[in-house]
């Protein structure tokens, strides 16, 4: 196999590929800029603003967050794979953050976690075929006092039991946590990029194994 | 006990605790004030006399660590260190959550007394409510004078920005977090150089703890001398403590350092006994990565202090978990393995294979597959790893060195029973499929 010379100077974003970041998601992006000495420090907040507005953060995004911050590709990609928050590839509409510390466990988290799982059919870091649910599991949520605990997506769910799993995850509104918000993170509405019931497209996905 | 009166967590449970009138009401930003007045190095010595601990886990004295700033120094960098990754510890959760305004408060005289200009806030990114929670308290801060240009009408300049993590443990040590704010992996950082001296985009850093600042407003109203007589010894000052298992009332509880692990699991200010009068097998006292006890030393002071005579790494966060009599050690040594396996940021051998090492042992000790020689093992392989023996970078090893070795030693006798009551050839036979 002969080495292939990677030209340095060669943009790193593809003339021909449909870019993903909007101008909204770019301007939240560079509206970091100012809080910090380097736009490499601004990569983390803009990961948060892709995830939020597009679900996920496909090669494309990281080629263009790249472009933006002035740094490689493989740096966006370096810091993304260390960090269990991100995506890479599509995620469900809602992500159920099950807690598995040993305060959720020993008050019956891993039952709850094994409800979630047989009532949506998936396993942890999968997406229902509907695209409406994903399964995530963190280790520890900071709910320890109100064990077992789950997020669903934003929304923090309290004193879970393995038997209220299927009326909560069939409550339309178990992610809406009804307090007052600063809009800093809250991503701008996308409807052109995600079809409902069908997974984004999947050409720029990256088949990342959970980190272990 | 029943005389404490809460100071960090006074205005929990009142209406509108999250507001600026609220937490002015109760006398909030004098503490502020009244540091500005000063000049930045009094600040600094009535902190080392009142000598405010960290609240994080190590217990090192804040006015020593702010001390250390080099004299020189043009721009120095705040870090607050918000990512609470610690199982079961929630109570930086509970300050944020309840009065955001007093941690803006200690943010305000840190940064004044380091003369820092800008002031990040390490979020862990679960925490999504406490996030709005806090930004808007900042806005509000912002449109008050309390922060940005001329604070108090001082001429000193504070810029505080919340920065979110992504979920990583080893990002609340102190070097992790500085890589992770610079927007790289969080793999903490060879030291010497300390952040002190070159810490976030390589100037002068500061990383305080929360709970540590949220102190520092009482600290400059009621003075170091009202610091010194909460507790005793060096253990001073109001303390957080959370509890959570079995007990009839978990919660996040404000006491002084001089009661007993016993005291906060029966006490009723504070747990109120076990669920169904459950007997207590073991207590993680200060967050996992400090170490066990068993049912038989809940008399340890939950000081500074105490917990090292009873085989502990420390305080830690002071947040206590309690394992009952009913539940089956092996599932405790497997969570808590698989903690550390996953949460090991990779760097160090010892600690990347280490904790992997230990998770398998734990797995299949779980499956009823174990074997004594591996409780020898886990033993072994816990006593070569971490900053003490001299191998790794950061502490995490050791932090997951204490609880399993303590685990292993401690209850060794109702391991080796679960292996007695294991079918002959069991454990040849899992681990020919296993390996």
């Amino acid at each position: 196999m002969a080495w292939k010379t990677i030209d340095r100077n060669e943009p790193v974003v593809d003339a021909g590929a449909t870019p993903v970041l909007t101008e909204a998601i770019r301007g939240k992006i560079e509206s970091f800029f100012p809080r910090y000495p380097t736009k490499r420090a601004v990569l983390l907040p803009a990961l948060h603003v892709i995830q939020d507005a597009l679900g996920f953060i496909g090669w494309q995004a990281m080629k263009e967050v790249a472009d933006l911050l002035e740094i490689h590709p493989s740096a966006v990609f370096d810091t993304i794979s260390f960090y269990t928050h991100f995506w890479t590839k599509p995620r469900g509409e809602k992500v159920v953050t099950v807690c598995r510390s040993i305060s959720c466990e020993l008050l019956g988290g891993r039952e709850v976690l094994e409800a979630v799982k047989d009532h949506l059919g998936i396993g942890e870091h999968e997406t229902t075929g509907d695209g409406k649910y994903s399964i995530a599991v963190e280790e520890c949520l900071a709910g320890c006092d109100h064990g077992p605990c789950l997020l669903v997506n934003e929304r923090m769910h309290k004193c879970v039991k393995a038997a209220d799993v299927p009326a909560l995850l069939a409550d339309a509104g178990n992610a809406d946590h009804g307090l007052p918000r600063s809009d800093l993170f809250d991503g701008p509405v996308v409807d052109d990029d995600r079809d409902d019931g069908v997974i984004a497209s999947t050409s720029d996905v990256v088949e990342m194994q959970d980190s272990n | 006990m029943g005389s404490y009166e809460p100071v960090l967590l006074k205005n929990r449970g009142v209406e509108g605790s999250c507001t600026l009138k609220v937490h002015r009401a109760g006398g909030g930003y004098a503490g502020a004030e009244k540091a500005l007045k000063l000049s930045s190095d009094e600040v600094i010595e009535e902190v080392k006399k009142a000598n405010l601990r960290g609240r994080g886990g190590a217990g090192f004295p804040a006015g020593v660590k702010w001390s250390f700033l080099p004299k020189d120094r043009e721009k120095t960098i705040l870090c607050v260190n918000g990512d609470e990754s610690e199982p079961p510890t929630f109570s930086n959760r509970v300050l944020m959550e309840s009065d955001p305004h007093m941690l803006i408060e200690g943010i305000i005289i840190a940064a004044y007394a380091t003369r820092s200009q800008v002031a990040y806030v390490y979020l862990r990114v679960e925490f999504h409510e406490q996030f709005h929670i806090l930004q808007l308290a900042i806005d509000e801060a912002y449109a008050a004078g309390l922060l940005g240009k001329d604070v108090l009408g001082s001429g000193f300049d504070l810029d505080v920005y919340v920065h979110r993590g992504a979920g990583a443990y080893v990002c609340g040590e102190e070097t992790g977090l500085i890589e992770s704010l610079e927007g790289k992996r969080g793999w903490p950082r060879i030291k010497p150089p300390f952040p002190a001296v070159e810490g976030a985009f390589g100037l002068p850093t500061v990383v305080n703890n929360v709970e540590t600042l949220a102190n520092l407003p009482h600290i400059m109203t009621r003075g170091a001398d009202w610091f010194q007589s909460i507790g005793a010894g060096s253990s001073t000052g109001p303390k957080l403590f959370c509890l959570s298992g079995p007990v009839n009332r978990p919660g996040c509880f404000e006491g002084a350092m001089d009661m007993t692990c016993e005291e906060l699991i029966y006490g009723d200010d504070y747990g109120r006994g076990m669920v169904d009068d459950v007997g207590v097998k073991a207590v993680f006292p200060g967050g996992i990565s400090m170490g066990v006890l068993t049912g038989d030393e809940l008399g340890m002071k939950m000081d500074f202090d105490d917990p090292r005579n009873f085989g502990l790494l420390g305080l830690g966060t002071a947040a206590a978990v309690v394992v009952d009599v009913e539940t089956d050690m092996r599932d405790v040594l497997l969570n808590v393995s698989r903690f550390y396996s996953h949460e090991s940021c990779g760097q160090c051998t010892q600690c990347r294979e280490g904790t992997s090492w230990m998770y398998r042992i734990a797995s299949r000790i779980a499956m009823g597959a174990g074997r004594i020689e591996d409780l020898d093992l886990l033993e072994q392989v816990s006593g070569r790893m971490g900053m003490m023996p001299g191998y790794s970078i950061c502490g995490l090893p050791d932090g997951a060195a204490f609880p399993i070795r303590g685990l292993v030693q401690k209850f060794r006798t109702e391991y080796e029973e679960h292996m007695g009551r294991q079918r002959d050839g069991r454990a040849e036979a899992v681990l020919r499929v296993l390996n």
